[in-house]
């Protein structure tokens, strides 16, 4: 008998019933392609577009991320050359090979130097999109991908996330309906909340345990049509 | 690792004993609640959270043989591959024999309970194949050749003082005289030294917080980034989990989620939540070519259907730990084996059996924090309770200890009796107590005057002072 055997074996007599009837089975098979939500919190729910991109705002500052509004994300290339002046960075950079960044006006800043792909270990800032934001928790989503890899989340020091207003939802049972409507899975998701950390040493928080240090956001005012709440 | 539970008594002593560690779980006991409290301050639904998380994991365990089969189904969907492990030997061997079909000669590991309880570390270096643990508390432990001592923060009984001779000790490559006295410099060394290794593994292992059957995904919950870079930087990324960590749809596992952080940390939600589904795609330019899961058993579905059913709700939060007067005292290494506290008071029996862990549920008070903070509401004192009338059952209680019980109950059952002879006793106590009030030394109560003195009763037994009140009373009110 094959492990996989025994096992499904044992549970089924713990269970004191053999393999569910095919009507039992669908009745299963509902539930799970119904995607019917549990209770969500009404902290992020109750409020209207604009209240959840500053709820977004408060939560994810609330653990050390750094946010900056602009109004057009033509202004990146200018923040993001402010914000690593600011902060003492290199001026390099590695883009997600993401099309919309390529776009960006990168030529009215010579000094930035700006390279596309995957995280090598040598990359200092990352800038990447990302999927959407979860303002239940001030939390980042981004997706794997041809265009989105994984890497550029956690190798490099500092992580920027360029993030529309109108990508801000409310829940995490939102994000899995935005998942779910772009098809097959990617590999990778990543819920991200502030940048890394750890307690592990007398249960002191410490910023940046191997994951970036520095995780900041550049959220870009677009108005939100067609949505409400 | 070879489990020291018989030895519980002594190492509860020791734990005592130990000044380092009382320090340490000062910290811990204190921050952990204080952290919790704040967090569910915060969700007013956190409660009604509580019964929801509970209905899905018993709703899951209930359906578990359908689940499980729907999982597997859509991991091989993504392209991953489902390994059955009956036991612990039997994940070792997948575990080794995936790492050796890559020729595998550096494995980095995120934190996993399991990897523990199956003693997955040795086992590969005994096969030539080098683990480095890269969760930090977790690394330091491994330094040091010890155990974890607290599951999800491994390293809590040790001071900022005794992670910096680890560190000298083993990065003999770096200058001596540097300075690591303080935690932002260990956590930079750390960092430096583990980069390395992360980017020249060959296989990356992994835990599971949650697997999704809904889409054959595994979800981890981490704070420090480590267990994204295990998982994405290696050719193959194995996941190591236990078949009870199964839920059926990602809304399941955002309630789950939800209830997870706040309860461990206290935080709305850890820094990084990651979902795995499969190995990369085509198009993709990072990320393992290939994913494995080793679904381990290891004495879970013998707990279905028995009294211990419930305990397969554990999200392994570590609240009950945090909250529990007896760990806070002695600590995780006083009970012997993976899983300390009032869920290991549970667990350990059903896995390694009561006669080898038998201690364990016996050193509970119990004061019933550890229920009333669980996120599932596992009810711990209750099982506890279940696994000391089975040792008593099985005859694994100390006869002195039998025959005393059995003569306690043969006089509970008789009031009349009970109650001549516990006002003899009182009587008699309060004689002999009556000058110094207290006695410092009682036959048959060594353990409890060993370390405090018993006060000496009043001379009347509750029973006699109560009948006289009601006696009083009836007089004045003319009734």
């Amino acid at each position: 008998m094959s492990a996989r055997d025994d096992i499904i074996g044992g549970i089924r007599s713990g269970l004191g019933r053999p393999a569910l009837s095919e009507a039992a089975k669908g009745g299963l098979a509902a539930r799970v392609a119904a995607h019917r939500r549990n209770l969500v919190p009404a902290r992020a729910a109750s409020l209207d577009a604009a209240g959840q991109v500053r709820l977004f705002v408060t939560m994810a500052q609330a653990v050390q991320t750094t946010v900056v509004r602009i109004a057009s994300d033509r202004e990146a290339p200018a923040e993001i050359a402010r914000y690593l002046a600011a902060e003492n960075l290199p001026a390099e950079l590695r883009i997600a090979p993401d099309p919309a960044l390529d776009e960006l006006p990168w030529a009215e800043r010579p000094l930035l130097t700006v390279r596309r792909g995957k995280a090598e270990a040598g990359d200092a800032v990352s800038l990447t999109p990302c999927l959407a934001a979860v303002a239940e928790t001030g939390t980042l989503m981004l997706t794997s991908g041809e265009a989105t890899p994984t890497t550029l989340n956690f190798l490099p020091d500092t992580h920027i996330v360029m993030l529309r207003a109108s990508q801000v939802v409310a829940s995490y049972e939102d994000g899995w309906d935005l998942l779910r409507t772009r098809g097959a899975l990617p590999r990778t998701v990543n819920f991200i909340t502030g940048p890394s950390r750890t307690g592990d040493i007398e249960q002191k928080i410490e910023l940046g345990a191997h994951g970036p240090r520095r995780l900041h956001v550049i959220l870009i005012d677009d108005a939100k049509t067609g949505r409400r709440k | 690792m070879d489990p020291t539970s018989r030895a519980f008594i002594e190492n509860a002593h020791a734990g005592l004993a130990n000044p380092v560690l009382r320090r340490a779980l000062g910290i811990a006991g204190t921050g952990f609640p204080a952290r919790r409290s704040e967090a569910i301050a915060r969700l007013p639904e956190f409660e009604a959270l509580r019964d929801a998380g509970k209905a899905i994991k018993d709703h899951t365990i209930a359906h578990l043989d359908f689940y499980l089969e729907l999982y597997e189904k859509n991991v091989a969907a993504a392209g991953g591959v489902v390994h059955w492990a009956r036991d612990a030997a039997e994940a070792r061997a997948a575990v080794l024999e995936i790492c050796r079909s890559v020729d595998a000669k550096i494995v980095t590991k995120g934190k996993s309970m399991v990897a523990e309880e199956i003693a997955l570390n040795d086992h590969l270096e005994k096969n030539g194949i080098t683990p480095v643990e890269t969760d930090l508390g977790e690394y330091i432990i491994q330094l040091r050749h010890e155990p974890p001592s607290h599951i999800i923060a491994p390293a809590i009984h040790l001071m900022k003082e005794q992670v910096t001779e680890a560190f000298r000790a083993a990065h003999t490559d770096l200058d001596p005289d540097r300075a690591i006295t303080e935690a932002p410099q260990l956590c930079a060394e750390a960092r430096a030294v583990l980069r390395p290794k992360f980017l020249a593994a060959d296989v990356g292992i992994t835990g599971a917080n949650f697997l999704v059957a809904e889409t054959g995904s595994s979800i981890i919950v981490t704070n420090e980034g480590n267990g994204d870079l295990t998982q994405t930087l290696p050719k193959v990324h194995i996941v190591v989990a236990s078949l009870e960590k199964i839920v059926p749809t990602l809304e399941d596992a955002a309630t789950l989620l939800r209830l997870l952080a706040r309860s461990a940390t206290g935080q709305e939600f850890s820094s990084y939540t990651t979902m795995s589904t499969g190995p990369r795609r085509k198009d993709d330019v990072d990320g393992p070519e290939q994913y494995h899961v080793v679904l381990v058993d290891n004495g879970r579905s013998a707990m279905i259907g028995g009294e211990f059913q419930e305990m397969l709700r554990c999200l392994r939060c570590a609240a009950c730990l945090n909250h529990c007067p007896v760990y806070t005292a002695i600590g995780g290494h006083a009970y012997g084996w993976v899983y300390p506290g009032p869920m290991g008071a549970v667990l350990t029996p059903a896995l390694i059996g009561v006669a080898e862990a038998g201690h364990l549920p016996n050193a509970s008070s119990f004061c019933g924090r550890c229920e009333s903070v669980c996120p599932v509401k596992i009810p711990l004192p209750k099982m506890m309770r279940h696994w000391r009338e089975r040792q008593f059952a099985q005859r694994q209680v100390a006869p002195v200890y039998r025959s005393g019980l059995k003569l306690w109950a043969w006089v509970a059952q008789r009031p009349a009796l009970y109650h001549a002879l516990v006002e003899i006793k009182a009587r008699l106590l309060g004689w002999l107590g009556a000058r110094r009030g207290r006695f410092r030394t009682l036959p048959l109560a060594g353990g409890w005057t060993e370390q405090r003195d018993m006060p000496a009763p009043e001379g009347r037994s509750f029973h006699a002072l109560w009948a006289e009140r009601q006696r009083t009373c009836q007089r004045e009110t003319g009734q």
